[in-house]
């Protein structure tokens, strides 16, 4: 049985993808606003969840393992671990169209090489399918069999 | 700012990589067993979806080593430079990774999820540069 994906599970995948990269950037974001945090000044992190900036941010990022977790429980984690990949793709796009940071030839290859290996997993199967039962040397009733093995 | 030998450089990005997969391991597996989260979130809840993820030792060593692998993460930043440590260790955890649920989760991982392992972890590097 090939495993695909209903839309709704495609839209996990794409909340994975937009949770992280769009959380770790307003992390960064409300951390420049706190400022650097010293070994001997720890207590500046209790001052850093009270940016707004910050507390989006963490936000988002417990929506990524929330989804995460639920695409862990139908899907592969070879399947998911280059999706996660593609939020690199989404940071890198964001910070050359919204921060208009300029991106070097590399960080295009690097872009078009990720698209490429998600592209890749995304047309296969999503699950690995394991037999539930321990096969036996009896014979199988054929009513057992599916009608592709009985034919 | 690398103020570490080879050696200790690359141990310690070992150690990130290792953890991290450990981590995605752990939890995958516990995942696994707890079972597809959408049916148990329309049978039990969020409530009963929360506890079971959370009840479970698997996913609670899981997530221990996700926390030692930040921490490790946190020491080699200190002692190998940012554009060393970040990608090869992302690198080498989606390699170590497609090795580790082949082995211990028995995944299928064929060609195709080859070729993306090994695409991305190029493609991390690349984004560093």
């Amino acid at each position: 049985m090939k495993h695909t994906l209903t839309p709704q599970r495609y839209l996990i995948l794409l909340a994975v993808m937009l949770t992280a990269s769009v959380g770790d950037t307003l992390l960064s974001h409300g951390m420049t606003q706190v400022g650097p945090v010293a070994l001997h000044h720890l207590g500046l992190l209790l001052v850093a969840l009270k940016n707004p900036w910050v507390i989006s941010g963490i936000a988002l990022l417990i929506g990524f393992f929330a989804s995460y977790l639920t695409a862990l429980s139908w899907a592969d984690l070879t399947f998911v671990l280059p999706s996660t990949a593609f939020s690199y793709v989404i940071v890198a796009l964001l910070s050359r169209y919204w921060l208009h940071e300029t991106i070097s030839i590399y960080r295009w290859l690097g872009i078009a090489l990720i698209v490429c290996g998600v592209g890749f997993v995304a047309n296969g199967p999503s699950l690995t399918e394991h037999p539930t039962e321990q096969p036996t040397n009896r014979p199988v009733p054929a009513v057992a069999l599916s009608a592709e093995e009985r034919s | 700012m690398t103020i570490a030998n080879g050696l200790e450089t690359w141990t310690s990005i070992t150690s990130v990589a290792a953890t991290a997969v450990a981590g995605d391991i752990l939890t995958a597996g516990a995942m696994r067993r707890i079972g597809d989260l959408d049916e148990i979130r329309a049978k039990s809840g969020l409530t009963g979806a929360i506890k079971a993820v959370v009840g479970s030792p698997m996913f609670l060593l899981g997530v221990c080593s996700m926390a030692l692998s930040f921490f490790t993460l946190l020491f080699t930043l200190s002692v190998v430079d940012v554009s060393l440590a970040a990608p090869a260790s992302a690198a080498m955890t989606y390699i170590g990774s497609a090795f580790a649920a082949k082995i211990f989760l028995h995944e299928n991982v064929d060609r195709r999820r080859w070729f993306a392992a090994i695409f991305v972890c190029i493609g991390v590097f690349l984004l560093s540069r």
